[in-house]
């Protein structure tokens, strides 16, 4: 029964860790590439958004290597993400492809289905082996993250351009190979030393941008077309709204965990969004306040076409704009979206803040 | 006395008169925006986002058309009507969106109804609408059993009469009330799928139910299929539907598939509608699978133009005669 799981930034590697803990045989699908998305948005609804098309790539060409058995989240909506799981099913099964599909519902949806489900994933393992299976995964994404933030950071400053991320690929490699907590955070540690030892120009004070909006796009440099890279270029410093490890936190530990969790940002949106509207929406309302409150110089909205909790953001966002004085733009990505066009918004976008804070200094002083 | 204005969009269309009964039995007066016209229609799409649906665009420009000719507009947060399901995010975040609109808006009487967890906070929410209007707890509470018995008459119109949600709307207003003018089984009929908002606005559809009622085809809709029915058939699903309006739709495409006087389907969806882009997929599939009728799918927004329409529906009606006359 070789598992496998869909892409979404860098979740694969902390999932594929617990999966094999327990004695799972795991195939991951290879890394998103334009292969995915063309077999994805073949054989997917035309205005379903992109995840879904990107998802069902993933699990044909897992197929391919092997896979037999999908892993995939639910969901009780309001956001379409909750129903993924269902159309896929029948899309794969009119395409003719034989996969059976494991679809974690949560716990309130039904406690019997729920329980069914973990004992096929735990495959007849102790309690315990699955607490610490679940331990190093969550391990994994903490080390993920700590080396992301350093590298949000080196990417601005260095003096190459591709440094950092060529330490940060080859730190993903290595982690993936681990298997003891003290290993994976030394190996994240000498990671972040490597990139703190580049070569850069400490004095440079980069222009800060807030990356919010719609999670799979927020994580998923496929299909965010390497936005934090082209960002990173042009000597700006991203900060994403949301980590691997606090999505985590939020979503599979209900946010017992002390991190940064979405309560926060749901109070940061008060007053201009005061209810739940699905998917992220509230959350992104509050990191763009949160961005304006931390000094971030802009926000950018990410989303695929179509989602409508980020709609929902979309159009409350000039009110923040306006209170806070800050700018934000809001960048759709679907199967169309092409990287010369991104780049020349945000090289606009980028521009733009760097005349308005000169302006603002000289003005100042 | 005060005028409380109801946006003549979205929800209007399913609740219509559960308001306009709420608010009169109150000694309001209730004013409702003008049918959409060309103007509501650009005024929507200047204010609202670009990658807004077409309906959430309308409302708008119907907000906008009541906000300087009433005391008060009525804008519910419309989250939940039924337990463990949902409109759309959308219709959740709508006041905050109109309110981050910038249109001049007069007072608002805002509420939040949410079934999803808790059946009994329809009383809760009573309260809360009624509370603008009079401190009296008792008035409210009669004025809203008095609307409940207005709303299930409407629905019954609809559901056990036949009647599709326009007459429906206006047989009620008449007072004719319990009208049983059921429809001829024999009759083939064209089944129209989609939601009521875009169905029943003769502006946004195009009028799409009289051009077919002129080629001679009965018309019938997912609100003229009883409550238990829909039930039923959107239980097959392995997993529950979520949202009310699309659990509405699948439970009828399966009813209509199983039924021999519907011979054809029409599915609407506004362009970049979250919930029927997967819901019209799963019908479309099944459709497919059944092979027993021909289906159409039409997507509209704001460019939508008639003759577009007119040759799409020409089209489907010639193809389902012939199929016809090749039955018999």
């Amino acid at each position: 029964m070789p598992v496998t799981v869909p892409h979404m930034g860098n979740l694969a590697i902390p999932l594929k860790a617990m999966l094999e803990y327990v004695g799972l045989e795991v195939v991951l699908p290879p890394p998103c590439t334009k292969r995915t998305l063309s077999l994805g948005t073949q054989n997917s609804p035309e205005f379903a958004c992109l995840p879904l098309k990107i998802n069902l790539g993933n699990y044909i060409e897992a197929r391919e290597l092997g896979a037999d058995t999908i892993l995939m989240a639910g969901g009780l909506g309001p956001c379409r993400f909750g129903y993924y799981a269902q159309i896929q099913r029948e899309i794969l099964q009119d395409l003719g492809i034989d996969m059976k599909m494991v679809v974690l519902e949560p716990p309130d949806a039904s406690i019997k289905d729920f329980l069914d489900d973990i004992r096929i994933l735990a495959n007849g393992q102790s309690w315990l082996t699955i607490i610490k299976a679940i331990q190093l995964a969550w391990y994994k994404a903490k080390a993920i993250d700590m080396v992301d933030i350093k590298l949000e950071e080196t990417r601005p400053r260095q003096n190459h351009w591709s440094d950092a991320d060529k330490i940060f690929d080859r730190f993903l490699r290595q982690v993936d190979q681990l298997n003891e907590k003290t290993d994976i955070y030394r190996a994240a540690e000498r990671a972040v030393d490597e990139m703190s030892a580049l070569p850069q120009d400490w004095h440079y004070e980069p222009i800060k941008i807030a990356i919010v909006g719609e999670i799979y796009t927020v994580l998923e440099n496929f299909v965010n077309l390497g936005l934090e890279k082209h960002l990173g270029r042009m000597g700006v410093e991203a900060k994403r709204s949301i980590y691997l490890s606090e999505w985590i936190n939020d979503h599979i530990f209900k946010g017992v965990l002390p991190l940064k969790s979405n309560k926060t940002l749901r109070k940061l949106a008060s007053p201009y969004l005061n209810y739940f509207v699905g998917g992220h929406g509230w959350e992104t309302v509050g990191s763009a306040v949160e961005a304006a409150r931390d000094g971030a110089d802009g926000v950018i909205q990410v989303a695929p076409l179509t989602c409508m909790p980020e709609i929902v953001a979309q159009a409350i966002l000039p009110e923040i704009s306006k209170d806070r004085n800050i700018p934000i733009m809001t960048l759709y990505v679907d199967e169309q979206t092409g990287e010369a066009g991104l780049v020349t918004r945000l090289e606009a976008f980028v521009d733009m803040i760097r005349r308005r804070k000169f302006i603002q200094e000289v003005s100042s002083k | 006395m005060i005028t409380v204005g109801i946006p003549r969009a979205l929800f209007y269309y399913y609740y219509f008169p559960l308001w306009k009964d709420f608010f009169q039995n109150l000694g309001v007066k209730v004013v409702l925006s003008s049918p959409t016209n060309k103007n509501i229609v650009n005024n929507g799409v200047a204010m609202a986002v670009d990658e807004a649906c077409l309906p959430v665009k309308l409302y708008y420009g119907h907000v906008l058309d009541l906000a300087d000719k009433v005391d008060a507009i009525f804008l519910p947060r419309l989250v939940s009507t039924a337990h463990k399901e949902f409109i759309c995010p959308k219709f959740m975040g709508l006041p905050d969106m109109i309110k981050s609109s910038g249109i001049k808006l007069p007072e608002l009487i805002e509420v939040n109804i949410d079934l999803s967890r808790n059946k009994r906070a329809m009383r809760k929410a009573a309260l809360e609408m009624g509370k603008h209007i009079t401190g009296n707890t008792i008035r409210i509470l009669k004025a809203w059993n008095l609307a409940v018995i207005s709303q299930r008459q409407f629905e019954h119109i609809q559901r056990s009469g036949g009647q599709l949600t326009p007459q429906a709307l206006e047989l009620w207003t008449e007072e004719t009330g319990n009208a049983t003018l059921g429809m001829q089984q024999e009759i083939p009929k064209v089944a129209l799928l989609g939601h009521g908002y875009n169905l029943y606005d003769r502006y946004v559809s195009m009028d799409i139910i009289h051009k077919l009622q002129k080629m001679g085809a009965e018309v019938i809709t997912a609100e003229n299929v009883p409550d238990s029915i829909i039930e039923e058939e959107a239980a097959r699903l392995p997993k529950r539907m979520f949202w009310t309006l699309g659990k509405r739709q699948i439970g009828a495409a399966f009813h209509f598939l199983k039924r021999p006087d519907v011979k054809g389907l029409i599915h609407i969806a506004s362009f970049g509608c979250g919930p029927d882009s997967l819901v019209g997929e799963l019908i479309e599939r099944h459709m497919r699978r059944a092979k027993t009728m021909p289906f159409l799918f039409l997507t509209i927004d704001e460019h939508t133009g008639q003759a577009g329409i007119v040759t799409r529906l020409e089209a489907f009606w010639d193809m389902i005669e012939w199929r016809n006359a090749q039955c018999q």
